[in-house]
């Protein structure tokens, strides 16, 4: 047999022999990728995704803005001024409320992101030219959002009112916008990010710590030995999810502790309503990476679908682009992510002083996420090797 | 020699049966792996379980634990149905998968603790203590169990599977990769437990450790060819075997080629310096080995049949089966 093996002699050494190891190597890792369908699907899918909500979804100058309406005069101008409004395309009057408490409620709730209010005997002071005032209030939460519609407001709406009385544009103001930017008043953005951040970070960390989790069963060959011994699918998931809520619990006391001290964000409302409510955020994202874990084949395909999730997540949830500005299909699908709701409700506690009821549609949104997500873990989950 | 024993004509009663399972088969996707497969292993008895690699015995083991359902076949394991009642047997079965399959990044004792809890067991951390002494882990307790060497590995995985007290043990091949001395000591452990009243089922592809059990069974491309005790097994080969030796210890390679093929020689297997030459039918085995016996420096001698002898005649009569 040794007479078949070339021994005592240096391996050859020719200068092609590097091309050759380069292309095995690269042979081979083209033959793992193509097996890999996640990765590829990835190739393909990520740009795509990226091109299409970039392209389409996201608008910095967002239009169709929500927007409630006090009238406490029934006048011809006053119905001029809401048409104006909406032909402006910025605003889209959803709410016609009837007192200032509703006009209070509708923008804490974040339902709207505008109100107007026509004051009782407007009319008549614009036609004695006393040039009299209309409230604009807007919630300032996201500056981005609330500020170009701000800037459009005086001069279109003035000069299409002009264009309907046939007055000439060049005259004075027939009445003055009294703006009023709540919550933020300076527009500072970092007021806006810095909730937000709480919310993005707790996405990413959280998806990744249970994502892996059924995967890296799997892998180290755990999996058989926890299958054969008798644990149902649900222990498996709440044991493997509830260490990771205390743990998110921590890191979203980390980060709203260095926005408060740091960068002085209030905490107006609620601290234990904040408390409670990332709880349940912080238990839908361990919820959803979980699934991932269910259905990924290995660490790596959990990881890219945790990605996958994550994408959508910053550019549709509203922390990046304002969401109101999005077109209805993205708005459907911000609404499936935890993350908008999230940002919603943080926003809403840290600046507005929102409490429970005004936010009862988001945390129900929560709720019906974990429980989806949870529903299709268990689900997925093979209680067998089959 | 193939169907399964008749329980009546055996007179062993309902409850002296640990496993009872007929007609088991199991495919992934178009291959089956397990073919029709019946088997009964008694109460306290330990059951090898023999079979080339892939032979479907992990297949089988994960079947009646239930890890796998069967694509067909019925049965019952402890007493149990292994189509409906996987978690009444889970409760009651310990099983040792071929691969270590215990928490590398956990210590010996928080990996028996988790065990315990996991089966409910009154005092876990005293359960686990136990058991660390048992199989003398006493001292590593603290250690990874990723770290431990693979013959303290395989004691803790025992250790792991028996902590529960479960009344049936599934081993899928415990002893591969471990040397000779832990292998005889995980021998004499389990005899301990199957004195005490536990059934052991038990893969593996070591023919000593197949001469240690009560009963053995052999099961090749998915069908269980032959079972029985030892002897039963050897005798029911109808095997005649004979060595064949070279004074001078060469050529045997050439010779076992010539011999290789020839009509009435079954089997031919090198041992050392010599050549294991088998048949069943033993007028035509004589026949054939006749033209060597001239040859200068051949000694050719009748043999005992050894249970290697049978498996490699039984596998390579199983492939001519199925190809």
């Amino acid at each position: 047999m040794s007479r078949m093996l070339p021994m005592a002699k240096d391996p050859p050494r020719d200068r092609g022999s590097f091309w050759h190891r380069t292309w095995a190597m690269l042979v081979k890792e083209f033959i793992q990728l193509r097996r890999d369908r996640v990765s590829f699907a990835m190739i393909v899918m990520l740009p795509l995704m990226q091109l299409l909500l970039f392209g389409y979804a996201i608008n910095t100058t967002p239009r169709d803005l929500p927007t409630a309406v006090l009238l406490q005069e029934n006048s011809d101008l006053g119905r001029s001024i809401l048409a104006a409004l909406r032909n402006t395309q910025y605003f889209k009057i959803t709410h016609q409320v009837t007192s200032e408490a509703e006009f209070d409620k509708v923008l804490a709730s974040g339902q709207v992101l505008f109100a107007i209010e026509i004051p009782a005997g407007f009319e008549r002071a614009v036609r004695r030219g006393e040039r009299p005032a209309l409230l604009v209030a807007a919630d300032a939460t996201d500056p981005v959002a609330a500020g170009s519609a701000m800037g459009a407001l005086g001069q279109i709406v003035q000069s299409a009112l002009a264009h309907d009385y046939g007055l000439p544009e060049a005259a004075a103001p027939l009445f003055e916008f009294r703006a009023h930017a709540r919550y933020n008043p300076a527009g500072a953005t970092y007021l806006n990010i810095v909730p937000g951040l709480v919310g993005t970070i707790l996405t990413m960390t959280m998806l990744i710590f249970t994502a892996l989790s059924v995967t890296r069963e799997i892998e180290r060959g755990t999996m058989e030995s926890l299958l054969a011994m008798p644990i149902t699918p649900v222990e498996i998931m709440l044991g493997k999810i509830v260490p990771y809520v205390l743990v998110g619990f921590v890191q979203a006391a980390l980060i709203i502790g260095i926005g408060v001290l740091l960068f002085g964000v209030p905490v107006i409302g609620s601290l234990g309503l904040l408390a409670l409510l990332s709880t349940l955020f912080i238990t839908a994202n361990l919820a959803i990476g979980y699934t991932f874990s269910t259905i990924a084949q290995n660490q790596l395909q959990a990881m890219q679908m945790s990605m996958m999730f994550f994408l959508p997540n910053i550019l549709l949830s509203g922390f990046m682009f304002p969401f109101a500005g999005m077109p209805v299909w993205a708005q459907w699908i911000g609404e499936a992510l935890p993350l908008t709701h999230y940002l919603r409700i943080v926003r809403a506690i840290m600046l507005k002083g929102a409490t429970l009821p005004d936010l009862t549609y988001d945390s129900l949104a929560l709720v019906g996420l974990t429980l989806v997500a949870m529903t299709i873990a268990v689900s997925r989950f093979r209680r067998t090797l089959d | 020699m193939t169907e399964a024993p008749d329980l009546a004509k055996d007179g062993i009663a309902k409850n002296d049966i640990a496993i009872d399972v007929h007609g088991l088969t199991k495919k992934f996707g178009a291959r089956t792996v397990v073919r029709d497969l019946s088997m009964q292993v008694r109460r306290g008895s330990i059951y090898g379980f023999l079979g080339p690699n892939g032979s479907g015995k992990t297949t089988t083991i994960r079947m009646l634990c239930g890890l796998l359902t069967p694509d067909a076949g019925e049965g019952t394991c402890l007493g149990f149905n292994i189509r409906t009642q996987a978690d009444k047997i889970k409760r009651r079965v310990g099983y040792m998968t071929q691969r270590f399959s215990l928490y590398q990044d956990l210590s010996v004792r928080e990996n028996l603790e988790f065990v315990a809890r996991i089966y409910g067991l009154p005092d876990p951390a005293n359960a686990a203590r136990d058991m660390i002494s048992r199989i003398g882990l006493s001292g590593r307790e603290a250690q990874l169990a990723g770290e431990l060497s693979g013959g303290w590995k395989q004691r803790l995985a025992l250790g792991a599977c028996t902590l529960p007290s479960p009344q049936l043990l599934l081993l899928d091949e415990p002893t591969a990769g471990v040397d000779p001395k832990a292998r005889r000591e995980f021998w004499n452990e389990i005899h301990a437990l199957a004195a005490d009243g536990l059934t052991v089922l038990v893969s593996t592809h070591y023919m000593d450790e197949a001469e240690r059990c009560h009963e053995i069974a052999y099961i090749a491309y998915g069908e269980l060819l032959v079972h029985g005790t030892v002897d039963e097994v050897i005798a029911s080969a109808h095997l005649v075997t004979y060595t064949v030796s070279a004074s001078n210890g060469e050529g045997l390679a050439k010779i076992a080629d010539e011999l290789n093929g020839r009509p009435g020689i079954d089997m031919v297997a090198p041992f050392g310096s010599s050549l294991h030459v088998g048949g069943r039918d033993a007028s035509a085995l004589e026949a054939a080995l006749q033209s060597f016996r001239d040859r200068p420096g051949l000694a050719i001698e009748p043999a005992k049949p050894t249970l290697e002898d049978v498996f490699i005649d039984l596998m390579t009569r199983a492939r001519d089966n199925f190809q």
